[in-house]
């Protein structure tokens, strides 16, 4: 399948002794976004670290089995994890700005990779990317303030900008508006519906109406394993599997 | 929660807060004022400290000017000279040689257990580092001498000799091992203990969500260290050192057994030298016997406390507010 | 292959060479505590004899070439127990009211700054302001002298180190008790106490530890003699006084008991190090975690 852009196959993680992911097969399509849904502890942010080989920070984990980036494995033991997660970007659940000025974190990745030649190109590439993200009207009278100085909402959109400004093709969310307030949700939300037409997005969330404003693809998990996964419409609509029509109706 | 805590201590008094039994409620009371008064105890142990050893070494502070005294080149206490500055400058150079020894293995150490190791390395680490906080400061003495001073006359001064021969500060001015460069090696060893394991608890303050910010725009573990870890503790770690240096002033037996206790100007790291500390312990014996000498010791000793308190002060305000964040 | 690692890029360089300097830093610390270790071992085991353990010195601690170093082994004995002890009847009401009365209010971090204030201030000043305080009272060097200088020392340390346990306990269980009616003093008294059993033991033994190795501060107050002592009027000696005062001694017979005394300083020192660790593990057993 040519529009596939991250193919998980036969991938297991533990926790320790505990079963995360139970053998999981899924594809992801390339410029859509795919919603991964289930109740709490189901292993969703799980799976969704695996992407960009986070789940390997935590101390004390296993992993099998391989998720494949346009074909290449990023497990592979000759793959550079950082250039994964250059490829990779990650939009976490509460806003992280580094501890420097609002500039200096949308640089940040391109300075780290050493990405442009000279300050102009720096400078012009930080106000693409803070447009991109509906934040320059906003910060560009006061770009070397600290970038914690920031509204949360704000802050988040700044992270989006961050993540966007090493050139990523695919764009992570791990619950990205479960700490903002409506209208900067709706922000975020309108965003990556934008950025859709030139990243491949794949969201974590728990809300259900989230999941249908933004999905074109579904992955319902349950218990550590894939109970479903397809188009939205068709699993909105037509949910095949018992634990996703109790989902879908809300029965937990 | 402090406020609400302290709001119950405040009430105690108040008739709903009562407890049921009126005896236990009279215990409770009696029990929170000995508690109080127990307290104040190392807050008062500070000043009496203080004041002891101003009020003992008063008889020199009054007859001499403090500028004559600290910067005094002469120690003749038979004659009635008392001048401090060998003493002075012998704690300032072992001391900065020792902070200066200690520092870069002790960021390395500590950064390497804070950002690196695995639980399985910290675990094995920590008994070594605790091991080496409670060996007694006179069994790093008997070190020194056995292994050190021989080091330092065998190895370290030939190697100056031939590299650095023209460099003051490391030319070879005595043939004994003995001085500021052995003293330097046995308290970077003494205060390594303490230096790691401060800037690793400084380190754990930082949230973990900064260093994946950075990981995940896919940032070295070095880049992230260095970019965003560092600078955000760079205040502890600023204390954490001058933690190390104002235990250095102090160490009294270990660095009298190393050091040559000559009271001369150093200018040189292989120079012995004759700091406060070992000039308090070598002639306690003596001070009552001549005039004034028994006040220009204790005067010594408050001398190093100042500095110390001062040194402390500082590093445990900034430190306290780090990690009171986490 | 774009994430192939290409292993000649700088920054990946950097991150290879900087572990590798920090692992070699590691090693070096440990490598320092095996070389201490084995220059007193590897000096001092040829030393140690049944002698040596059994008897006091003969003709004087610094001239006389027979006998031992009992006199040091009982009079560190007493004075780190008795010094320890003392602390402990201060340490403990601190650390309890910090924790059930004080928590994180203002005057709880005064004192704690205090403490730790303490905690630095170097041995040798709080023998000298001991000496000071003999003078005034005209006391003589004597055991007692020693023990309290010690209790000093020791008091910051052991407070410290029980309140930093002390305080990682969750107030759910203290907030739990006081819901049922619990004064704070009977929460202190019951609560706090027995689940902070293993962490007040490991602090005691800290700073018994400390105040056993301490030599500066019983240098003044506690003199050396080559008699065991049997009032806390008596003047006692120390094992770390025995190891600086012998080993400066013409005589290498009285050397020996000096590497001697400084082996069994070191022995229990890492007995009593070890041996809080242990215990602690094995009385946490008994404790909500």
């Amino acid at each position: 399948m040519n529009n596939t852009h991250i193919q998980v196959k036969n991938l297991n993680a533990y926790y320790g002794k505990q079963h995360a992911l139970k053998d999981i097969n899924i594809e992801i399509p390339k410029n859509q976004i795919t919603v991964i849904m289930g109740p709490s502890g189901c292993g969703k942010t799980t799976l969704l670290k695996t992407f960009n080989r986070f789940f390997e920070l935590n101390e004390n984990v296993n992993l099998t089995g391989e998720v494949l980036v346009d074909g290449e494995n990023i497990y592979d033991p000759n793959v550079d994890v950082t250039e994964v997660r250059k490829v990779v970007g990650l939009l976490a659940q509460r806003p992280t700005p580094l501890p420097m000025s609002i500039y200096d974190n949308i640089a940040y990745g391109m300075r780290i990779h050493q990405m442009k030649k000279d300050r102009a190109a720096y400078k012009k590439s930080v106000r693409h990317y803070l447009e991109i993200a509906g934040l320059w009207e906003e910060v560009h009278k006061r770009m070397h303030d600290p970038a914690t100085s920031l509204s949360i909402g704000q802050q988040q959109r700044l992270c989006l900008a961050r993540g966007l400004a090493v050139e990523p093709e695919i764009i992570l969310g791990d619950e990205p508006t479960s700490a903002l307030d409506p209208i900067s949700s709706q922000n975020i939300e309108s965003r990556l519906l934008e950025l859709k037409k030139d990243y491949t997005i794949v969201i974590v969330t728990h809300t259900l109406r989230q999941a249908k404003r933004l999905a074109d693809h579904v992955i319902y998990m349950y218990l550590g394993e894939v109970a479903e996964a397809g188009p939205a419409h068709e699993v909105f609509t037509n949910p095949k599997h018992e634990r996703t029509k109790q989902y879908l109706e809300g029965l937990f | 929660m402090s406020d609400i805590q302290l709001n119950n201590t405040l009430k105690t008094e108040g008739r709903l807060s009562r407890p049921s039994t009126p005896s236990r409620a009279r215990t409770d009371r009696a029990a929170q004022r000995t508690f109080f008064i127990i307290t104040l105890v190392p807050v008062a142990l500070i000043l009496i400290v203080a004041v002891a050893l101003v009020v003992r070494a008063y008889p020199i502070l009054n007859s001499y000017n403090l500028s004559d005294l600290l910067l005094g080149e002469t120690w003749r206490p038979n004659n009635g000279e008392f001048g401090f500055r060998p003493f002075i400058l012998g704690t300032l150079w072992v001391t900065t040689v020792g902070v200066l020894l200690a520092v870069p293995p002790c960021l390395l150490v500590s950064v390497y257990l804070a950002e690196y190791a695995h639980n399985r390395t910290r675990t094995i680490a920590k008994p070594i580092l605790d091991v080496l906080a409670a060996i007694p400061p006179v069994v790093y003495g008997v070190w020194g001498l056995l292994s050190i001073v021989p080091f330092v006359d065998d190895v370290l001064a030939p190697l100056s000799e031939r590299w650095f021969g023209s460099v003051s500060i490391f030319s070879v001015t005595q043939p004994t091992g003995f001085g500021i460069l052995a003293g330097g090696i046995v308290l970077a060893v003494m205060i390594s203990p303490l230096i790691i394991s401060v800037i690793f608890e400084v380190l754990s303050t930082v949230p973990n969500d900064l260093r994946h910010a950075s990981l995940a725009v896919g940032a070295t573990k070095w880049q992230t260290i260095r970019t965003v870890v560092l600078p955000q503790v760079l205040p502890g770690i600023v204390a954490a050192i001058v933690l190390g240096a104002s235990r250095a002033l102090g160490e009294t037996i270990a660095v009298l057994m190393v050091v040559g206790n000559v009271p001369n100007i150093p200018t040189s790291v292989f120079d012995t030298a004759y700091p406060l500390p070992a000039l308090i312990a070598n002639n306690y014996g003596e001070m009552m016997s001549i005039p004034l000498y028994d006040a220009a010791l204790l005067g010594a000793a408050l001398v190093l406390l100042v500095v110390i308190l001062i040194f402390n002060i500082l590093s445990t305000l900034v430190l306290q507010r780090f990690l009171r964040r986490s | 292959m774009k994430f192939q690692k290409k292993h000649f890029e700088r920054r990946h360089i950097v991150e290879l060479v900087i572990k590798t300097i920090m692992r070699l830093a590691l090693f070096i610390v440990a490598g320092t505590l095996g070389l201490i270790l084995w220059t007193i071992i590897s000096r001092g085991l040829p030393s140690l004899s049944w002698e040596m353990v059994s008897q006091v010195p003969k003709g004087g601690y610094y001239m006389g070439k027979d006998g031992g170093i009992l006199n040091a082994i009982i009079g560190s004995a007493y004075l780190a127990t008795g010094g320890t002890l003392l602390a402990m009847i201060l340490s403990v009401p601190i650390a309890l009211y910090l924790k059930a009365y004080l928590g994180k209010s203002r005057w709880g971090d005064y004192v704690r700054l205090s403490l730790d204030v303490l905690w630095g201030i170097p041995s040798i000043v709080y023998g000298a302001f001991g000496f000071a305080l003999m003078v005034l009272l005209g006391m003589r060097a004597s055991l007692l002298a020693g023990i309290i200088v010690l209790a000093l020392v020791e008091l910051p340390i052991m407070t410290r180190a029980m309140d930093e346990v002390i305080r990682r306990m969750p107030s759910d269980l203290e907030h739990a008790a006081l819901a049922l009616g619990s004064t704070k003093f009977e929460v202190a008294i019951n609560i706090i106490t027995r689940q902070m059993l293993p962490g007040i033991i490991t602090a005691i033994l800290l700073a018994f530890g400390r105040g056993i190795g301490d030599a500066a501060s019983v240098l003044f107050t506690a003199g050396y003699t080559d008699r065991i002592p049997t009032s806390l009027m008596n003047p006692t000696a120390s094992l770390p006084l025995a190891v600086f005062f012998q080993l400066g001694s013409p005589y290498p017979e009285v050397r020996e008991r000096g590497y001697a005394a400084a082996l069994i300083l070191t022995i229990a020192v890492l007995l009593v190090s070890f041996g809080s660790r242990w215990l602690a593990a094995r009385l946490n057993r008994y404790t909500i975690k």
